[in-house]
């Protein structure tokens, strides 16, 4: 173990914290001088909060003195995205519109994780209400990949999966609608889960797409992402979507190897939109999983081709809903001097929310739109339905599927920006995890020749998040290569 | 040409719950400006809504006693506008699969009896409030309201006049009243109803163009809207105009309907399911339980107390208008008073107690028994209709038993012969008039002599007693 | 489904309340009729046989009791208002009544 403890995992804190062997407040410490030292090149937190973040490590320290129970994740510091409400600091989900935005409330995860022991460290960027899969639509600044600082994070929690690969927080949380807890993860080597919707209580979430958004962790490893999970899960009665069932011990469910695991192999995932490189770290992962046991399937996901669609068609229809309340009336930004109400909305909204947003809203709004509904909503939700159906067909032949979770990794800065559809598609392995509302988890397969970090998704059945871990630690503890961490500062 | 009015109402009735539909907030209606307001009604960022059972329950109750058939599976839908009122610039209603459905109210206009359908009950949350007094060009939003839940009820075309429609408010009114799931107060905005009204030549099949009138404070109101609405119409269609579709406010001042805003600028609403919430599934055992909390409803009730208490349909109507009132007067006669006589004392005096002293039957401190028991203190010639009047005040003002009443006031009535007849006779003497005017033949002259022996009883006197007497008296001098 | 125009670009911002200048509705009409247009790729599969998903989670039933909790302080719910008396939300003064 390295002797600066922001190189050290979650768990590896929490025990060494618990076992006294270092102070809360020295790891916090830690942490708050390698932001210091990293944030200025990976411009990952909106907004640090190291006086609270201290004091709440003191008071881990106070508590473990007296002898009191720390908590899961005690002194385990953590970054939140932007987009969790806080009644710490601002929450504005990166958005011009939310500048100066207070919550009166702390979001459930966020009560679940302080209840736990963790220190919070601050607010991390993010796309604007998290529309985007590069992190460049934030209304703030431009957060960059810890390995390759030209290269963008991922999106749209690029500045959560920086930070956890910059060191600049033990984890993070992150939200994924369509892919923005995976493909950042993916691009900036971390591990990241979303969990199947409804294990995760969305109270305090600003909503993008509600009946698709799920709050999940980014971590260094496979064992910090159950623990975290162990934490976030579980039903919450603010949250009518959040399911009432039992939620076990994740980090008990680990093992070391694979035997008597069936894996899948969607045959639609490996096709020539897979990058060579991307798809040889792919097989080469699932060579290792054989070799720890795994038993490989070929599946098939046969209504892959029409996710993107179907979800370009429901995330925006919900978006267009869920973004009209910032509106200048209650909260957040206000056009100056406007002469009626409607004046009021059409200035306050046209200022404050971003090119992308605006095109997600109006796209949204066109959907749902009178005469259009049966043709693309309903529709959408149709297939919807088929792609659901998929997933739950392939799992009668096996516990788990993997693939790729990007077709390619990280693309540099302004690379892709000009063209909305293009960026679109690039979520092709993503979002069907969404629309199906199963569990799914990346974690760094090794570095591309580029010398980027490749992600492999592992998808479980519904509420079946303890297969993934297990499979996503056997890969860990087995895969035979050390990608090391990116040298940022 | 002859033309008929074709009226459908919309009703939006707040219902009696103690917080509100997706928050936790407190429905008083009292309260100062925004303090019955969280994070969920205020529509801030990061907020989900929780449905309120109370609400849904309501909401079923208040279909069943409509007849309605009750949607084994249904959902919450997102109503897409703006408005400064609607906190997230969507509210939270129901589209294709509402609640409740299929029902119908029964309505009497001149003893005649007629169903007029409803169409829905679907559940919905309220807005908030605006307030255009702040002066200074300005209004001011008040969210103490919204999220407060509503049930929207949506009647067929079926009402052909304004009293009919009169009519049906009435019903309905009384129906959710009996069932406890909504106070109706129109002017605290509790109950709000809105009337789409056209005309069409008698005997067409197709609507002509409707008008939507609304903003009408009161049922009289909506009356004297839809009488000038349909007045207005005709005036049009008789001189060969068309009728502008259009929203049309009622100025009760002038007596008059105003256009607010023309449907052109037609809503696009964009319902779409509200993701936020799960579906509502009301199965055959969840409606039987809310089946069973049901009164008995008023047409039942006005119907049974013809039949089984013999009283007038005039007493019926008055006896059943209210619940409670319904339930005191029953609770009345099962402490064994006559329900002839146990009516008119609850319609009459006791009614009249009430309203003078704006006090709820609820709160009344004359108990059924206790009114039972001083209608039997008449009955057996304790004391008289006229002393029971004021027995009933005093027990209506200090919650005394007749009997302490009668008793600490000394109020029996004297039935005894003697002690009346040496009565009458000092009334004759003291009046040898009006006693020489009887004896000569003019009989009313009595009435007087009787007035002054029951003055000179202090009203105690048993007063066909006394009558008999005097005559006795009178005759034999 | 067809092209997108510019007056569906102007009917659904109007109904979205956003301004927008010329230049971006020429850019949004051929962004929105690309994706659109990609969107088309639905019409190839047959659903009229398929239950819309609206949500991946299957649940009924989930109520809170009518209970009555705490509402926030009124200067809590007003510290974000860009406009207010203390008492009220303020806007400009609304004319028309719905
Ligand atoms: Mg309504
Ligand atoms: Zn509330």
């Amino acid at each position: 173990m390295s002797a600066e403890s922001y190189a050290w995992t979650a768990h590896e804190i929490r025990d060494a914290v618990t076992s006294g062997a270092v102070s809360a407040r020295a790891v916090a410490e830690s942490y708050l001088a390698r932001i210091e030292a990293c944030d200025q090149k990976v411009q990952a937190y909106v907004d640090v909060w190291a006086e609270s973040a201290l004091a709440q490590a003191d008071a881990v320290d106070a508590r473990l003195a007296r002898g009191e129970d720390v908590g899961p994740l005690a002194g385990v510091p953590v970054g939140l995205k932007d987009l969790f409400c806080t009644k710490q600091g601002f929450t504005t989900c990166c958005s011009k519109i939310l500048k100066g935005y207070r919550s009166p409330f702390d979001a459930t995860v966020v009560e679940r994780l302080a209840d736990a022991g963790a220190v919070f460290l601050g607010k991390l960027n993010m796309d604007e209400f998290a529309m985007g899969s590069s992190t460049e639509n934030s209304a703030v600044q431009v957060t960059r990949n810890p390995w390759n600082l030209a290269c963008v994070p991922g999106g749209s929690s690029g500045g959560s999966a920086a930070a956890v690969a910059a060191d600049e927080c033990a984890f993070a949380l992150g939200s994924d609608t369509g892919g923005s807890i995976r493909q950042p993860a993916a691009c900036c080597g971390c591990v990241g889960l979303k969990p199947t919707y409804g294990r995760v209580s969305r109270y305090g979430l600003v909503a993008f797409a509600s009946s698709l958004d799920q709050v999940g962790p980014l971590t260094k490893d496979v064992e910090d992402c159950a623990l975290a999970m162990n934490v976030l899960s579980g039903r919450d009665e603010r949250d009518s979507t959040s399911a009432d069932l039992p939620v076990g011990d994740f980090t008990a469910a680990l093992r070391p190897d694979a035997k008597g695991l069936r894996i899948g192999l969607p045959k639609e995932y490996f096709t020539d939109a897979l990058g060579a490189d991307m798809r040889e770290k792919i097989e080469a992962a699932v060579s290792a999983l054989e070799g720890q046991g795994a038993e490989v399937v070929e599946v098939s996901l046969p209504h892959t081709e029409y996710a993107v669609a179907v979800y370009y068609i429901i995330c925006t229809a919900e978006a267009s809903a869920n973004l009209a309340r910032f509106d200048g009336v209650r909260y957040g930004h206000r056009a100056a001097a406007a002469a009626d109400v409607e004046e009021l909305y059409r200035r306050t909204k046209t200022e404050g929310f971003g090119p992308e947003v605006q095109r997600r809203i109006l796209l949204g709004t066109y959907v749902l739109s009178s005469g259009y509904y049966d043709a693309y909503y309903s529709k959408a939700q149709r297939v919807r339905s088929l792609i659901r159906k998929d997933f739950l067909d392939a799992f009668e032949q096996c516990d788990v599927i993997v693939g790729p979770t990007s077709p390619t990794p990280a693309f540099r800065l302004g690379e892709k920006t000009a063209d909305p559809l293009e960026m679109y598609l690039s979520d092709i392995y993503t979002i069907s995890i969404n629309l199906a509302g199963i569990p799914a988890m990346s974690m760094p397969c090794g570095l591309t020749e580029s010398g980027l970090p490749a992600g492999l998704q592992i998808m479980g059945k519904p509420f079946d998040e303890a297969t993934i871990l297990r499979v996503g630690y056997a890969y860990e503890q087995n895969r035979g290569l050390d990608m090391g961490r990116p040298a940022v500062a | 040409m002859e033309y008929e009015a074709v009226i459908g109402m919309e009703v939006h009735v707040e219902l009696n719950t103690d917080s509100k539909v997706f928050c936790g907030c407190s429905t008083d209606f009292d309260a100062p400006p925004n303090t019955n307001v969280c994070p969920v009604c205020l529509g801030m960022p990061g907020v989900l809504p929780v449905i309120n059972r109370m609400a849904v329950e309501y909401s079923v109750a208040a279909g069943l006693a409509l007849g309605c058939t009750i949607s084994r599976w249904s959902k919450m839908d997102r109503k897409n506008y703006f408005y400064p009122d609607l906190a997230k610039n969507y509210q939270i209603s129901q589209y294709d699969l509402p609640l409740t459905y299929d029902g119908s109210l029964e309505i009497e206009v001149d003893g005649v009896r007629k169903r007029i359908g409803i169409t829905r009950a679907h559940l919905e949350e309220d807005t908030a409030r605006n307030t255009h007094s702040l002066g200074g060009g300005v209004s001011g939003v008040d969210f103490n309201r919204s999220g407060v839940a509503l049930l929207e009820i949506v009647s067929e075309p079926d009402i052909r006049s304004a009293a009919e429609a009169f009519a049906y408010l009435t019903a309905l009114k009384q129906i959710l009243q009996y069932l406890g799931v909504s106070d109706c107060n129109m002017e605290e905005g509790s109950l709000r109803a809105e009337a789409n009204i056209s005309l069409r030549p008698v005997g067409a099949t197709e609507f002509g163009t409707k008008t939507e009138v609304k903003n009408v404070a009161s049922f009289s109101g909506t009356q004297r809207a839809i009488e000038y609405e349909i007045a207005r119409q005709r005036a049009i269609l008789e001189e060969g105009g068309a009728v502008l579709q259009e929203t049309r406010g009622w100025d009760a001042d002038r007596g008059v309907t105003v256009s607010q805003r023309s449907k052109e600028s037609a809503h696009d609403y964009r319902y779409f399911p509200e993701p936020d919430l799960v579906p509502l599934a009301v199965d055959e055992a969840w409606e039987a339980t809310i089946r069973e909390t049901l009164p008995e409803l008023p047409q039942a009730r006005r119907d049974r107390f013809m039949e089984q208490y013999g009283l007038p349909a005039y007493d019926t109507g008055v006896l059943t208008a209210d619940r409670a009132m319904a339930d005191y007067f029953e609770a009345v006669v099962e402490a064994g008073a006559e329900p002839k006589q146990a009516g008119n004392w609850v319609m009459g005096d006791l009614q009249k107690l009430l309203a003078d002293g704006d006090v709820p039957i609820g709160e009344c401190r004359v108990e059924p028994d206790g009114l039972a028991a001083m209608i039997g203190l008449i009955d057996k010639g304790v004391i008289s209709g006229k002393i029971a009047k004021d027995v009933l005040a005093e027990m209506f003002a200090t919650g005394k038993a007749p009997g302490t009443v009668v008793e600490q006031r000394g109020l029996v009535q004297i039935s005894d012969a003697d002690e009346l007849a040496e009565v009458a006779r000092a009334v004759i003497e003291a009046n040898p008039g009006p006693a020489g005017d009887y004896r000569g033949g003019k009989k009313n002259a009595l009435g007087f002599l009787v007035g002054q022996m029951m003055k000179a009883t202090k009203g105690k006197a048993n007063p066909k007693l006394a009558n008999e007497l005097l005559q006795h008296e009178l005759e034999k001098g | 489904m067809g092209k997108i125009t510019k007056q569906d670009v102007e009917y659904v911002s109007g109904l979205a309340h956003l301004t927008l200048d010329e230049e971006t509705k020429e850019r949004l009409v051929g962004e929105l009729s690309e994706i659109l247009g990609y969107m088309e790729k639905l019409n190839e599969l047959d659903t009229s046989n398929i239950e819309p998903t609206m949500h991946a989670l299957e649940m009924t039933n989930v109520y809170r009791e009518d209970k009555v909790q705490p509402s926030l302080d009124r200067e809590t719910a007003l510290m974000n208002a860009p406009d207010s008396d203390g008492e009220y939300f303020l806007v400009p003064k609304i004319l028309d009544t719905e």
